[in-house]
C-alpha cells in the first residue's frame, strides 16, 4: 500500500501545474536580474575527506557591482570558485544565477556558456595557439563541435578581438605564440578571453600574482572599468591591490562569511581583527 | 596604394592561419606523381624491361599507404588532442574483417568444400547455417557500410564512457590497449563466426575482378592512393578550421576550454569517431591487398607500433605521419629480409631515441631546418622558435 | 656389457640389505629370483599369476618391482632377461636404473631393450598388491592411501587383509577408513534392514569415490526392494553431492585465490613505481621475465641443489632485475620526468629490447625450470579437495612480498622519502628530499619485486620471452582497480580480479571470462576512474 501511495506522490508531483518539467526548461536563457541581484549562494556546504572547505556559506551578488573576495588560505574562496563554475559539487545548499537560473543543475561548460567566465589563479592560456586565436576561441558565439568546424570569423567578431587587442595592450603580439608571453602578458590574455566571451559575471582569481607595480595598476583600472557592464569578483591576498578597487569587501573564514562592507568597515570589524591578529588583540 | 593594402591583409590572414601542416601539399603531389608512375611501369612496361615495377612492388607500395592512412588516423588524435590510443589497431582490423567478410562471401561455392551458402571455416566447424551478422556481407555497399559503422559505433561508445567520465592520460591509453586486446581474445574464438585462429583467407575477387590480376592491383593502389589523399585534405580542413584548434586547445588546456563553454567531450567524442573511421577505411583497403585478415591483426604489438611511425614522422603534422610510417614500414621489410633478429632491437631502440631526443620526430627536424633557411632569407624573428616549450604542455595528459 | 649377465636373482639377493624380510628368510629367495626369470617370456595370463606369487614370496621388497611394472617402466634387457626399469631424460635418452637398489645404470638403445606389457587387469591387480603392501608394512601414509584403495574391491580376501591391520594397531585415521569398508560390506552382504540403514549411515556424507558409486548403484539397482534403503542412500547421496560441491566451490575459492596472488605480485611492483612516480613502466612484464630466467639460470649453475635454488632464485632475481629498473630509470626515463605518455612509449621499446635480446642469448623457445621436490605434489584435504603445493607457496609467498613492502614503506627511511615524493613531488624536494635517488630506488624496487613475482611464476607457467608480456595488461588493471598509490587496494583489487575471473570460467570458458573481466573493468573505471580506494582531498585533483 505505501508503494502505492508513493507512487501516487511521485506522479503528483510530476503532474503538477506550477512547475516545468526538466526537459522543457530550454537550455540557454538571459539571466534574469530583475531583483538586481546576480548570484545568490544560500547554506553551501562541501567538504573533502571530513575538512570542510566551505561551511554553510551565504553569499549574494549585485548585478554590476565589484566585489572583493579575502580571507586567509584554505578559508573556502576557491572552492567557492569551484562551485559556482561547477567544476566542484556541493553537498547541500543552492545557488543561483539571477532570478531564474540553478547553478547547480548545470556543468561547467554550460555555466559558461550562460554567461559566467573565470580566470584562474595560475594563467592559463592556449600556448600552442597565437594571441589572436586564443581571443578568437574565446569569442561569444555556438560552442558546438558543427559550429566549430563551419565557422568563419565575421567582420564584427574581428572587430571585437581587435578592440580587447588593444584593451589588453597586446595588440603587437597578436601574432606571437600565447606560450611565449611573459608571465604578466599571460595574465592580460586570459583577463582579455574572458572579456572576449562577455559573460555577465567574471570570477577573476588572484589577478595580479606575478605583475608589476605598473601592471597591477593598470589591472586595477581595468577592473573597475568593467565593473556596471559586467559583475566582477575578485580572489586576491594583496591588499594594497583590494584597497585600490574594492567597493565591497567580503571577508571569508574557515568555509563561511566573517564579515562584509567597505574595506574600512572590514578593517575595523571586531571578528576580522581577531581572527587576523589573534585572540588578545 | 590600393594593391599594397591588399597584399598586407592577406599577409594577415596568412599569418594568423599558418599553422603546423599547411602548406604541406606537395605530399598529396609527390604521393600522386610515384603511385602512378609505379602503375604506368607496371602496367605499360614489358616485366623484362629494368624500369618495370614488379606487382609484388606495387602490393607492398599499397600496403604501405594503407598504414600510413592509420597512422593519420592516430596522428589526428594522438598529436593534436593528445588522446594517445594504444588500440587504433581494433578499429583498423574491424574494417579489415568487414571488408574480409565481403571478399569470404565473394568466394562462393570455389571454396575447398564448395558450398555456396557457408564460408569453408564454417562447414569445417560443422556450422549449419550462416550467422545473422553475415547475411547482407555478399553485398558490396552493405559491407562497407558495415565496416565503417561497426568501428565507428565501437569508437562512439567507448569515447563517449571514457571521455565523459573524465578518463584521460596514460589511463586512456591503457585501456585502449585493453579494448583491443579484449578483442584479439574475442576474435580467437571459432564461436564468434569469424574464422577464429586462421581468420579470413583465400579471397578470388573484389567486385568481379581477379584480385591475383595486375590491374586489380594496380587499381586497389591507386584506389588507396586517392582515400589517402582524400582523408588528409579533410583532415587538414579539420585541424585548421576553428574546430581543429578548440582540439589543439583541448589537448594543451582542457579545463580553460570548458571554462569557455566547449563541451571538451564532445570534442574528443567526434574526433576519435573520426578518427576510428580512417582507421577503418585503412583497414578495408588493406585486407584485399594482403589477401588475409585475422585475429593477430588486434594485437597490442601492431597498435602500438603504429603510434612509433607517428612519433617518428613527427606528431601533430598530417604529413609527419604518412612520412613517418613509410619510412618504417620500408626499414622494417628491409630489416626483416636483412637480419629479422635486430628488426625488434631497431624497433625497440626507435621508440627510446625518439621520444628521449626526438620529441618533434622528422618533422620537427624538418621545420627547424626550413625555418632557419627563412629567417636567414628575411631575418624574421619566427614564432617556431618557442616551439620546444611546447612539447611538455601538449603531453599534459 | 659383461656384467649385466649376472642373473638377476644373484644381483637382488646381493644387494639387498640385510635387515630385510628377503634376506632374512633365504628359502624364498631363490624362488623369487626364478619367478622374476619368467617374467620376460611370459604371457599376460601368466604374469598375473607370476604377480601373485612374488607378493607371496618376496613380500614388501617387491614393491618397486610392482610400482615400475604398473608405471610401465619396467623393460627386460633382451640378451640377458635382466629386468631393469627405464625413463626417458629430457634429451629423449633411455636411462635405466636397478629395480631393487635405484642404482643407475648406462643408457640404452631402445632396439636392446624389450618392454614388459600390462593390461588393466594387470593393473588393478599391481594396485592390489601395492596397497596390501603398504597397509601391512608401510608407513602412516601409506596405510591410509592402502586402506582407501581398497575401498575399490572389498574382496573377502582384501578384508581380511584389513582386520589383521587392525589388530596390527593401525592410526585412529586409517581405523576410521577400516570402519567405513565395514560399513560398504555391510550394506552390500547383510539382508538385516537395521544393520543396512546403519551402515548408509556411516557412509552418509563420505567423500570417498567408492561410497559414491555404491550408492549409486544402489539406487540404480531393480533388485532391491527396500523402499527404506534406497530413501536413505538417496538422502546420503545428497548429503555427499552437497558436500562435493561446497568443495568444489572451495576449489575454484582456492584457484582464484592463486591466480590472485600471481596477478598481486605482478600488480605490486607497478603500483609502486606508478603510485610514487606516475609512470606507467611498460616493461614491467619483462622484468618479470627477467626474474624467471633468472631462476633457470641459477637451476643451471647448481644442478646438484634444485631444492635450494629457489630460496637463491628470490635474492638473484630481485638484484637483476632491480639493477637493470636502476638502469632503466637512470638512462630513460629520467629524461622523460613528467611526460607520461613517452615514458610509456620508451619503456615499451625497452620490453621490446629485452625481449629480442632473451630471445637471442637463450632461445625463442620455452625453458625448463624444475619444480622442487618441496613444491610439488599437494596437500590432501580430502578425496575431493586438495590444495597443490605450489600454489599454495606462492599464495603464501605473495603474501609475504606484500608484507615485506609494507613494512619497507611504513617503517624504513626509504618509505617515508618514497611516500613524501608520491604526495608532494615538488614539496619533498623543497624539504631535501633526494627525489632523484629516490625515484632511482623507487623504480628499482618496484622492478626488484617483478623480478621476484618472476621466480614465482616461474613455477607455474613456461618460462620464455613472451612470459612477461601478458601480465601488463592484467597488473595494470589491478592497479587502476585498487586505486593508484594504495597497496591495499592492489591486493584487494588482485584477489578480487584472480577470484572473479575463475568463478566465471566454469560458466563461460576461459577466454570469455577474461574478456567479461576486462569489460567489467573499462566500465568500472568510467564509473569510479580513481579506483576502489581512490586517493581524496584536494591533493589528488
Amino acid at each position: 500500500m505505501n508503494s502505492i501511495h508513493q507512487l501516487a506522490g511521485q506522479a503528483r508531483e510530476v503532474m503538477r501545474r506550477d512547475t516545468t518539467w526538466p526537459f522543457l526548461i530550454p537550455r540557454r536563457r538571459m539571466v534574469d536580474v530583475s531583483k538586481d541581484i546576480i548570484l545568490y549562494l544560500e547554506d553551501l556546504n562541501v567538504s573533502f575527506d571530513g575538512f570542510r572547505a566551505l561551511n554553510n556559506l551565504n553569499l549574494y551578488v549585485n548585478d554590476g557591482e565589484l566585489r572583493c573576495l579575502i580571507g586567509a588560505n584554505g578559508a573556502g574562496k576557491t572552492t567557492l570558485m569551484d562551485v559556482i563554475t561547477g567544476k566542484t559539487r556541493c553537498d547541500s545548499g543552492s545557488a543561483w544565477f539571477g532570478q531564474n537560473i540553478d547553478l547547480l543543475a548545470h556543468d561547467e561548460a554550460e555555466i559558461a556558456q550562460l554567461g559566467i567566465g573565470r580566470k584562474f589563479q595560475k594563467p592559463t592560456v592556449f600556448e600552442a595557439h597565437t594571441v589572436f586565436h586564443n581571443l578568437e576561441l574565446s569569442l561569444r558565439c555556438g560552442k558546438g563541435v558543427w559550429r566549430a568546424l563551419t565557422a568563419r570569423l565575421s567582420g564584427s567578431e574581428r572587430d571585437r578581438i581587435d578592440e580587447v587587442l588593444s584593451i589588453i595592450g597586446l595588440e603587437s603580439s597578436r601574432h606571437q605564440l600565447a606560450g611565449a608571453l611573459s608571465h604578466g602578458q599571460k595574465q592580460w590574455l586570459e583577463i582579455g578571453m574572458l572579456l572576449a566571451a562577455e559573460p555577465r559575471l567574471l570570477l577573476v582569481d588572484e589577478p595580479v600574482a606575478g605583475m608589476t607595480a605598473e601592471e597591477a595598476e593598470r589591472t586595477a583600472e581595468l577592473l573597475t572599468s568593467l565593473a556596471g557592464k559586467h559583475t566582477v569578483i575578485v580572489v586576491e591576498h594583496d591588499m594594497e591591490f583590494v584597497r585600490s578597487i574594492a567597493r565591497t569587501v567580503t571577508v571569508l573564514h574557515q568555509g563561511s562569511v566573517l564579515a562584509e562592507g567597505t574595506m574600512d568597515q572590514v578593517q575595523n570589524n571586531r571578528d576580522v581583527v581577531e581572527v587576523y591578529l589573534g585572540e588578545g588583540a | 596604394m590600393n594593391t599594397l593594402s591588399a597584399l598586407r591583409s592577406f599577409g594577415q590572414w596568412f599569418a594568423e592561419f599558418r599553422q603546423p601542416g599547411r602548406g604541406s601539399s606537395w605530399l598529396v603531389g609527390i604521393l600522386l606523381l610515384v603511385t602512378l608512375t609505379m602503375s604506368a611501369a607496371n602496367l605499360l612496361l614489358p616485366a623484362d624491361s629494368p624500369l618495370y615495377v614488379s606487382t609484388y612492388t606495387i602490393t607492398l607500395m599499397g600496403k604501405y599507404l594503407c598504414f600510413a592512412m592509420l597512422a593519420m588516423a592516430v596522428d589526428i588524435i594522438w598529436g593534436y588532442c593528445g588522446i594517445l590510443s594504444l588500440g587504433h589497431g581494433a578499429f583498423f582490423a574491424l574494417g579489415g574483417y568487414g571488408m574480409g567478410m565481403y571478399l569470404m562471401r565473394q568466394i562462393g561455392d570455389r571454396g575447398v568444400y564448395g558450398n555456396a551458402d557457408l564460408p569453408d571455416f564454417m562447414v569445417f566447424l560443422n556450422w549449419q547455417e550462416l550467422p545473422w551478422f553475415w547475411f547482407g556481407m555478399d553485398q558490396f555497399w552493405f559491407a562497407v557500410l558495415m565496416a565503417l559503422l561497426v568501428p565507428g559505433l565501437l569508437a562512439f561508445g567507448f569515447g563517449w564512457l571514457a571521455f565523459r567520465s573524465r578518463v584521460t592520460g596514460v589511463y586512456l591509453s591503457i585501456m585502449t590497449q585493453a579494448l583491443t586486446y579484449a578483442l584479439m581474445l574475442a576474435f580467437f574464438r571459432n564461436e564468434m563466426g569469424f574464422g577464429g585462429n586462421n581468420g579470413l583467407t583465400d579471397f578470388k575477387d573484389i567486385l568481379g575482378f581477379d584480385l591475383q590480376a595486375d590491374g586489380t592491383r594496380v587499381a586497389l593502389l591507386l584506389a588507396t592512393t586517392l582515400l589517402l589523399v582524400l582523408a588528409f585534405l579533410s583532415s587538414r580542413a579539420i585541424v585548421q578550421s576553428r574546430l581543429g584548434r578548440v582540439i589543439v586547445a583541448v589537448r594543451d588546456a582542457e579545463a580553460r576550454a570548458r571554462f569557455l563553454g566547449y563541451r571538451t567531450e564532445h570534442y574528443k567524442v567526434w574526433l576519435f569517431v573520426y578518427s576510428a573511421l580512417i582507421a577503418a577505411v585503412a583497414g578495408m583497403l588493406y585486407v584485399p591487398q594482403v589477401g588475409i585478415i585475422n585475429p593477430g591483426e588486434f594485437s597490442p604489438l601492431n597498435s602500438i607500433e603504429v603510434v612509433v611511425w607517428v612519433a617518428v614522422g613527427g606528431r601533430g603534422t598530417l604529413y609527419g605521419a604518412i612520412v613517418g610510417a613509410l619510412l618504417v614500414n620500408y626499414a622494417k621489410t628491409r630489416f626483416t629480409a636483412l637480419m629479422p633478429d635486430a628488426w625488434l632491437f631497431a624497433l625497440g631502440a626507435l621508440f627510446v631515441i625518439v621520444t628521449v631526443y626526438l620529441p618533434r620526430g622528422l618533422a620537427g627536424i624538418f621545420e627547424r631546418f626550413a625555418v632557419g633557411m627563412r629567417r636567414e632569407k628575411h631575418g624574421e624573428k619566427s614564432w617556431r622558435e618557442n616551439s620546444g616549450q611546447l612539447s611538455a604542455g601538449e603531453v599534459s595528459a | 656389457m659383461k656384467f649385466l649377465l649376472h642373473s638377476l636373482w644373484l644381483v637382488a639377493a646381493l644387494l639387498l640389505p640385510a635387515g630385510s624380510p628377503l634376506a632374512q628368510t633365504p628359502p624364498t629367495a631363490p624362488a623369487v629370483g626364478e619367478l622374476l626369470q619368467q617374467i620376460p617370456n611370459a604371457s599376460l595370463k601368466k604374469t598375473g599369476e607370476l604377480v601373485q606369487q612374488l607378493e607371496q614370496a618376496g613380500g614388501a621388497e617387491m614393491r618397486p618391482l610392482f610400482e615400475a611394472m604398473l608405471a610401465g617402466e619396467l623393460y627386460a634387457v633382451k640378451e640377458s632377461d635382466k629386468l631393469v626399469a627405464v625413463t626417458k631424460d629430457r634429451a629423449g635418452r633411455l636411462v635405466g636404473r636397478e629395480i631393487f637398489n635405484d642404482r643407475k645404470l648406462a643408457a640404452f638403445a631402445s632396439r636392446d631393450l624389450k618392454k614388459i606389457r600390462v593390461n588393466n587387469r594387470l593393473r588393478s591387480q599391481l594396485r592390489d598388491a601395492i596397497a596390501r603392501i603398504d597397509l601391512l608394512h608401510g608407513s602412516e601414509e601409506q596405510q591410509h592411501a592402502a586402506v582407501l584403495s581398497i575401498l575399490d574391491d572389498l574382496s573377502s580376501q582384501n578384508m581380511r587383509l584389513l582386520r589383521s591391520a587392525e589388530t596390527a594397531g593401525a592410526s585412529a585415521q586409517v581405523q576410521e577408513v577400516i570402519a567405513l569398508a565395514d560399513a560398504m560390506v555391510q550394506l552390500r552382504d547383510s539382508r538385516v534392514l537395521e544393520e543396512r540403514l546403519a551402515a548408509i549411515e556411516i557412509m552418509s556424507g563420505r567423500l570417498e569415490a567408492p561410497v559414491r558409486n555404491q550408492l549409486q548403484r544402489l539406487l540404480n539397482d531393480d533388485g532391491e526392494q527396500e523402499v527404506a534403503v534406497k530413501a536413505a542412500a538417496q538422502k546420503a547421496l545428497d548429503k555427499i553431492a552437497g558436500r562435493v560441491e561446497f568443495y568444489g566451490q572451495m576449489e575454484q575459492l582456492f584457484f582464484g585465490l592463486s591466480l590472485g596472488s600471481v596477478l598481486l605480485l605482478a600488480a605490486i611492483g607497478l603500483a609502486i613505481t606508478f603510485g610514487v612516480m606516475g609512470v606507467i613502466n611498460m616493461a614491467h612484464g619483462e622484468m618479470i621475465m627477467l626474474g624467471a630466467y633468472t631462476t633457470y639460470v641459477i637451476q643451471q649453475l647448481m644442478p646438484g641443489a634444485i631444492e635450494y635454488s629457489l630460496l637463491l632464485a628470490v635474492p638473484a632475481a630481485f638484484l637483476v632485475s632491480g639493477g637493470v629498473g636502476v638502469l632503466i630509470e637512470r638512462g630513460v626515463i629520467r629524461h622523460l620526468q613528467g611526460r607520461p605518455l613517452e615514458t610509456l612509449l620508451a619503456t615499451f621499446g625497452l620490453s621490446l629490447i629485452l625481449q629480442q635480446a632473451v630471445r637471442s642469448i637463450f632461445s625463442p623457445l620455452n625453458m625448463q625450470v624444475v619444480t622442487p621436490g618441496w613444491m610439488s605434489g599437494s596437500l590432501v584435504i580430502n578425496p575431493v579437495f586438495s590444495l597443490t603445493y605450489n600454489r599454495l607457496y606462492i599464495l603464501l609467498f605473495a603474501l609475504a612480498v606484500f608484507a615485506a613492502l609494507v613494512a619497507i614503506l611504513k617503517k624504513s627511511s626509504l618509505g617515508l622519502n618514497v611516500r613524501a615524493v608520491s604526495q608532494n613531488r615538488d614539496m619533498a624536494k623543497a624539504m631535501g628530499v633526494r627525489t632523484e635517488l629516490v625515484d632511482a630506488m623507487t623504480f628499482g624496487l618496484g622492478s626488484g619485486i617483478a623480478g621476484v613475482a618472476g621466480v614465482a611464476l616461474s613455477q607455474l607457467t613456461n618460462v620464455g620471452p613472451n612470459l612477461g608480456q601478458s601480465y601488463i595488461i592484467d597488473s595494470f588493471m589491478v592497479v587502476v582497480f585498487g586505486g593508484v598509490g594504495n597497496l591495499l587496494g592492489t591486493l584487494v583489487g588482485g584477489f578480487s580480479l584472480g577470484v572473479a575471473n575463475k568463478f566465471l570460467e566454469p560458466a563461460t570458458g576461459a577466454v570469455l571470462a577474461n574478456i567479461i573481466v576486462l569489460v567489467c573493468l573499462i566500465l568500472f573505471i568510467q564509473k569510479r576512474p580513481k579506483g576502489l580506494f581512490p586517493q581524496r582531498g584536494r591533493a589528488a585533483e
